[in-house]
């Protein structure tokens, strides 16, 4: 980073724990208005030096690695395609994926972060699905939470030597599922249980997500795998600009 | 088939089977947003009806709940704008590959 850059840096984690407004607020699952105001401030307070982050990093790729553009657009869309398939699970309701473990395997999960709350703009302003208000929650868990889980797991299982396609299955996958575990526990936050308080509640509410969502979660699983053996299979030197394949 | 061909068609029946076969299996049910699951356990959870403190702002310039068919349509829109740039990235790709070989050779 820059001077400069790291004096923005710097300066919106001040301003995000300090100032506490989180205009960037943003919304994946969590209901407008479902969370108390105190809580909506918070969440948004925590995304913003992750965002902040992120949107150093793309500035980064798009100054030094050109040819990688293509593909943060393509992990951008991604996350577009992916969050808006709403898909019938075995629990007899629907739900989508989130689509960001693909971004935060190939860029990082902060660059992730600026990916997944465009989407969630989109989608709070646009479809009244999630909110403005839960906006910062909702970025927490779907683009920060997730992306942070599944990046963290792809690097790990790489040292471990887990078979690549492998990896990628199990980061986005767990991803995937760690982004509604999320969810859930910022809505037992908000709402405790009257006997056993929040982490009562927090089972409740896992209840409801986790059955939907593991099937769908092994979709986006499958999918991710996919778009990456494709990538491997045309975009190798755009990979390799990136780091992903730099072991070959 | 090569080693490759056999994981993507796999894969890709797998996909299709995790999402359509609930459909099928499970009759009548209503499929609704798991979203509204958790509305209603919030209700269950706090053992009365819980009153959002502040709706959409779109539901308020409308007045009203977005109608069904355009809340598709913006779902489409959605799809689409993404499918778009991911079919153009893939058709970049792989054109590139097919004609950068073809003029080695």
């Amino acid at each position: 980073m820059t001077r400069n850059e790291k004096k923005v840096f710097v300066l919106s984690v001040v301003f995000g724990a300090v100032l506490c407004v989180p205009q960037n607020a943003f919304a994946m699952h969590i209901m407008e208005g479902y969370l108390p105001p105190l809580h909506c401030v918070f969440w948004g307070a925590v995304c913003i030096p992750f965002l902040a982050g992120g949107v150093i990093s793309i500035r980064h790729t798009i100054q030094r690695r050109r040819k990688a553009l293509l593909l943060l657009a393509m992990a951008g869309a991604f996350i577009f395609v992916i969050s808006s398939l709403k898909i019938p699970s075995v629990t007899g309701s629907c739900s989508h994926m989130t689509g960001t473990g693909l971004a935060a395997i190939l860029f990082g999960p902060v660059a992730a972060s600026v990916l997944g709350i465009i989407v969630l703009v989109f989608q709070a302003v646009l479809l009244a699905h999630g909110g403005l208000t839960s906006l910062g929650a909702n970025t927490f868990s779907m683009a920060i939470a997730g992306p942070l889980l599944s990046w963290g797991l792809y690097k790990l299982g790489k040292k471990c030597r887990i078979p690549r396609l492998a990896n990628i299955f199990i980061a986005a996958t767990l991803g995937d599922l760690f982004t509604y575990c999320v969810t859930s526990l910022q809505l037992a936050l908000a709402n405790p249980s009257v006997e056993g308080g929040n982490a009562a509640s927090a089972v409740k509410f896992l209840g409801v997500f986790a059955p939907t969502q593991l099937p769908l979660a092994v979709i986006e699983g499958i999918l991710t795998m996919l778009i990456i053996l494709g990538l491997e299979s045309y975009a190798e030197p755009e990979l390799r600009e990136i780091g992903f394949l730099e072991e070959i | 088939m090569r080693n490759k061909t056999k994981i993507v068609v796999l894969s890709l029946v797998l996909v299709l089977l995790l999402a359509v076969v609930p459909l099928f299996v499970l009759k009548g049910a209503a499929f609704g947003g798991s979203d509204d699951a958790g509305s209603q356990m919030v209700e269950q959870i706090r053992g009365e009806a819980y009153e959002p403190w502040f709706t959409p702002v779109l539901e308020q310039v409308i007045g009203g709940e977005l109608p069904g068919e355009i809340e598709s349509l913006l779902f489409c829109v959605q799809t689409g704008i993404g499918v778009g740039v991911i079919a153009y990235g893939f058709g970049y790709l792989v054109a590139r590959k097919k004609y950068s070989k073809a003029e080695k050779e």
